[in-house]
């Protein structure tokens, strides 16, 4: 009785995966079917192309995400903060930043937590240079931005995001590192006792861990379905009715300006992955150059206001300056070199 | 029984609270409930991630939102 039920647990997925691959590859033709046949509208008029964009690209994103947002849950049921934290104590500087960037993307963490994440860090006598990098790479590499960049983008600017995106994270967390900045921690921290860690069950059986896949799907796409839709509607919008090389006066390439001027209004800015990605990707094609896009695009989802907030429980403002510092002035390189390469 | 839940007050926390309340009342048992907000005392159970639910001293949950059917076993020993 009990094996019937895995076995159609499976049988259910594998459905399931064959019904995705046969809309997602379908998407085109059905959108086209719908805007030209069934409803009859004229080819190339503004409303027309931004009613195409909107009907094409929504159930693109939303079923990438449900299927990437799985997969990732069933891969986080094998991590956790705990284990991160164990696996980060005692790694020297720069390997420890490398490190804790690459388990940033994978450990289950939310921003609510990142103090009493930082305080558990700091007394295994993680660097806090090493915490950093962790801090930094969770946000900026996570799955929803992989999502929508590899769905509004394609894999090559998603690659050169996550690869830019954690070179960012490891050597801010090795500079603030360098620059020996323990003393602005709020003295306290280095007085907390940590209890003996609660260790939350990553020996699970595989039906709870797709279970867990699905509860991370029904969470996180539950919660920014609606920014998607509206991120999307705006860069329909734009897409049908701004006119080719809007941008590229202001924020072309040909300006050095345009990169710091991106972070400058990104910064204090504060959406999530899901709403600034399609109007970032509509902003490329009326011209802003990638280098520009992208560090706007980082500076957005990697720094931001609230998290300056709640960093300021534990850290002094020298240390936080620093932190917006350094990390805006790599997100700058990072945009100077695009805008350079191509 | 003495349940804490373990929260710094972002909108999860709450969540969890109100949820020890109601399967507390569904139960009917002799319970507790008490919010913990001292960051200090959070990190003291050894929780790394919020929200954290303790039960007679014992931590048996952190990290995520707890399932009604969860809690009602650990509640009904």
């Amino acid at each position: 009785m009990k094996e019937n039920k895995i076995i159609n647990r499976w049988t259910v997925l594998l459905g399931a995966i064959v019904v995705w691959i046969l809309v997602y590859f379908n998407l085109q033709p059905i959108a086209d079917w719908i805007i030209d046949d069934l409803v009859g509208m004229k080819e190339g008029a503004h409303l027309t192309e931004t009613l195409r964009f909107f009907i094409f690209e929504v159930p693109k994103v939303l079923l990438l995400l449900v299927l990437i947002i799985y997969g990732v849950g069933i891969v986080r049921s094998f991590f956790s903060a705990e284990k991160t934290r164990q696996a980060l104590a005692g790694k020297s500087l720069f390997t420890g930043n490398v490190m804790a960037a690459l388990l940033g993307i994978v450990t289950p963490f939310c921003s609510c937590s990142a103090i009493p994440l930082f305080l558990g860090f700091v007394e295994a006598g993680i660097p806090i240079g090493v915490t950093f990098s962790f801090l930094i790479a969770a946000p900026m590499v996570n799955e929803v931005a992989v999502i929508m960049l590899l769905g509004l983008f394609g894999w090559k600017v998603t690659l050169i995001y996550v690869g830019t995106g954690l070179a960012v994270a490891i050597f801010s967390g090795w500079l603030i590192g360098r620059l020996k900045l323990e003393r602005y921690v709020m003295d306290w921290v280095f007085d907390v006792k940590v209890g003996e860690l609660a260790s939350e069950e990553t020996k699970l059986s595989w039906s709870k861990r797709l279970e867990s896949g699905w509860e991370s799907v029904k969470e996180i796409v539950g919660k920014i379905w609606i920014y998607v839709v509206l991120g999307i509607a705006v860069g329909a919008a734009a897409h049908g009715y701004v006119p080719e090389d809007f941008m590229a006066t202001l924020m072309g390439k040909g300006h050095w300006y345009s990169v710091p001027l991106a972070i400058l209004i990104g910064v204090p800015l504060y959406s999530n992955a899901a709403g600034i990605i399609p109007i970032v990707s509509v902003l490329i094609e009326k011209g802003v150059s990638l280098g520009t896009a992208l560090a706007f695009m980082m500076s957005v989802i990697a720094l931001s206001l609230p998290e300056v907030i709640i960093l300021k429980k534990v850290l002094k403002m020298p240390l936080i300056l620093a932190f917006v510092g350094i990390v805006s002035g790599g997100i700058i390189l990072v945009g100077f070199i695009f805008n350079w390469i191509y | 029984m003495e349940i804490k839940v373990l929260g710094t007050g972002c909108a999860k926390c709450k969540k969890v609270e109100e949820i020890c309340k109601e399967v507390v009342a569904e139960l009917g048992v002799e319970a507790t409930i008490e919010k913990v907000e001292d960051i200090r005392a959070i990190m003291g159970y050894g929780v790394m991630r919020t929200p954290g639910i303790v039960v007679d001293g014992e931590v048996v949950l952190s990290g995520r939102l707890p399932k009604k059917e969860e809690l009602r076993t650990w509640l009904s020993k």
